[in-house]
């Protein structure tokens, strides 16, 4: 490990706080963490964690009540809402337990849909999509809608979709929560290939201690704080 | 790129058909009454002034005023004022009818219809001919010497009115006086007309005790001579015989133009009215797309989200929702435009069975049908701006979280 580390997402003492009505609930306390590029991390949790608003911040889907969340160095308070949108669409690929496929489109459609937020061009982006969804075994598939497929089929087109716009990172919440052992363990074994081939950062956000094998370094959350960072082999 | 913002929507279109539907008719139906309100009017506009420029714009018409053609004015020109026409000048030719509702009798049965009481004179049965667009189709006019003879309408030549068809020699009774059935007009087109019949003045003023009393008068100017002038001479050549002050006249000359445009005017006004009343339907359709645009957003609050986390801004959102109401509106219309040119053809179909072709002819207007597919889409695209503006705000976590 003596590669120079480069931090591609950070937190700094991030707080986040739901008000409903006259109570509010602090379900972030002062997060501080810093991923790494290149890194495998597993943010692990029982539920009432904080886990989701912990991965909304993270994947910069949201904004924190207080503190500051800095993607690839950029202060990302400084953005509109579509820039920041323009901005997640292109550095991060997500991967969610929902699967989260649009309903009236092919798979090879749902797997183009973030290029075209992008402006690629239709021959790349048709080339890209084609070969990602060959690369996780659904070429014969391209054309079938997310109800003509099978929640591990579902699960594989939505990480060929992370993946159209090459993100350097893939957050993934809970990809295995809804399928098979056998479906989750072909998407764990694509997500643990995207790291050691393709050098993706991977933030895998769980509640299965069972996942935190595949990590470099793995968050343990509990009640909106960070109670241990520990750092593993990111072995199978 | 912009297929794109296409290609959705279209989806989104298909897979909610029945709602598709039902919103499409909203539009289309306000669509298809404007559409075939103008078509019609057009057409009917074009009619008219055919029908017009038939008679000659030479032809001056004096009528009684107040009254249409000498029905419903307690005055009636007289023969004096026929004398006064002839003598203008610019006029080469005046004749003067009668015209009342008579009652016909005939095989034991009684139909009541109008009566024209016309000149024997040839040049001037000629100018009748003329000015009322009519021919003798089946045996002969009235000529000099008829008096209890009765030219009739065509449809007593070929309709059942009296549950028998009139031959020519058969004999008719009129107001209870004996004439004999001469000839059969051609078809004019306009049921009152071609269920008429056409005796001579003579006759005329005998069976209505109407002697020196004309419906009305028809002069015919000489070719070099403008209509309007002659008859703004005549008009103070009536007024001085009358002793009337300007704006107290008893009568009013008409040509042909001023019929036509007294027609186009009010047609136009009927139009406008008619076309409001189309544009309310029009008004609640857009209403109807905005209504199923706020449903579609609640419906799709999730895969916005989801857009929204893969990299969508807010732009992209709008986009989606506007193109979608305004392929709406822009189906709407085409579904309109092709009902609302159905439907007015369909009345061309109607005219040509009722009144013979070439009366109303249907064209299609493709500036309107043009200018109607963009407006339609506009009104799509207006209907979805408020729904789309609340999709495209949307926060992207709590999206994700809707069920």
């Amino acid at each position: 490990m003596t590669k120079k580390t480069q931090p591609v997402i950070e937190l700094k003492k991030v707080w986040k706080t739901y008000y409903m009505g006259k109570v509010s609930l602090d379900v972030l306390k002062g997060i501080n963490l810093v991923i790494n590029k290149g890194e495998f991390v597993v943010i692990v949790g029982p539920s009432g964690s904080g886990k989701s608003t912990m991965m909304n911040q993270v994947g910069v889907l949201d904004v924190p009540t207080s503190g500051t969340i800095y993607l690839n160095d950029i202060d990302i308070s400084t953005l509109s809402e579509s820039d920041l949108a323009q901005l997640r669409g292109k550095t991060i690929g997500f991967v969610f337990q929902q699967f989260n496929l649009i309903p009236t489109l092919t798979a090879l459609e749902n797997v183009t849909l973030p290029t075209i937020f992008q402006n690629v061009s239709e021959k790349e982006r048709l080339e890209k999509a084609e070969a990602l969804l060959r690369m996780v075994d659904l070429g014969e598939r391209m054309n079938h809608k997310p109800n003509e497929l099978s929640g591990g089929q579902q699960q594989r087109v939505a990480i060929a979709r992370a993946l159209v716009n090459d993100p350097e990172i893939i957050l993934a919440d809970e990809p295995t929560g809804n399928l098979d052992s056998k479906s989750g363990q072909q998407v764990m074994d694509f997500l643990s290939k995207l790291h050691s081939q393709k050098h993706k950062t991977i933030i895998l956000v769980t509640h299965d201690l069972e996942l935190v094998r595949y990590a470099q370094k793995v968050v343990f959350l509990k009640d909106g704080e960070i109670v241990r960072i520990k750092h593993g082999h990111g072995k199978k | 790129m912009i297929i794109d913002y296409f290609k959705i929507p279209v989806k989104e279109i298909r897979r909610r058909k029945l709602r598709s539907w039902l919103t499409l008719i909203g539009i289309f139906i306000g669509i298809a009454a404007i559409i075939s309100l103008i078509t019609l009017g057009q057409g009917l506009e074009n009619a008219i002034e055919q029908q017009f420029s038939a008679l000659g714009k030479d032809k001056l018409f004096i009528l009684p005023k107040g009254g249409f053609f000498g029905m419903g004015s307690s005055e009636q020109l007289t023969s004096d004022d026929l004398e006064i026409i002839q003598k203008t000048s610019g006029v080469k030719l005046a004749t003067g009818m009668g015209y009342a509702f008579a009652r016909y009798e005939f095989n034991d049965l009684v139909h009541y219809g109008f009566i024209s009481g016309i000149s024997t004179d040839p040049e001037e049965r000629a100018l009748v001919g003329e000015a009322q667009t009519w021919k003798v189709g089946e045996g002969r006019n009235v000529r000099k010497g008829d008096k209890f003879k009765i030219v009739l309408g065509y449809e007593h030549s070929q309709n059942n009115i009296f549950e028998k068809r009139v031959e020519l020699g058969d004999k008719m009774l009129i107001q209870d006086r004996e004439f004999n059935v001469i000839g059969f007009l051609e078809k004019i087109g306009s049921p009152p007309d071609d269920q008429a019949g056409f005796i001579p003045l003579e006759a005329y003023e005998e069976v209505f005790n109407a002697k020196d009393e004309l419906g009305f008068i028809i002069a015919q100017t000489h070719a070099g001579d403008d209509p309007l002038v002659v008859a703004e001479d005549m008009e103070k050549e009536l007024r001085d015989d009358h002793r009337l002050d300007e704006g107290d006249e008893d009568f009013e000359i008409q040509t042909p133009e001023q019929f036509a445009e007294a027609f186009g005017v009010v047609l136009d006004m009927v139009q406008i009215v008619l076309i409001g009343i189309a544009s309310i339907a029009l008004l609640v359709g857009g209403i109807g797309i905005m209504n199923t645009m706020y449903t579609a957003v609640l419906q799709r609050t999730r895969e916005i989200g989801i857009m929204k986390a893969i990299g969508a801004r807010n732009e992209h959102i709008l986009y989606l929702f506007l193109v979608e109401s305004g392929l709406y509106g822009f189906f709407g219309g085409l579904i309109g435009i092709v009902l609302g040119i159905g439907f007015a053809k369909l009345v061309e179909l109607a005219f040509v069975i009722a009144v013979g072709p070439a009366f109303l002819s249907i064209k299609i207007d493709w500036m309107l049908v043009i200018g109607t597919l963009i407006f339609s889409f506009l009104i799509g695209v207006l209907s979805g701006v408020a729904p789309a503006r609340r999709a495209s705000k949307l926060n992207p976590v709590d999206s994700l979280r809707y069920e």
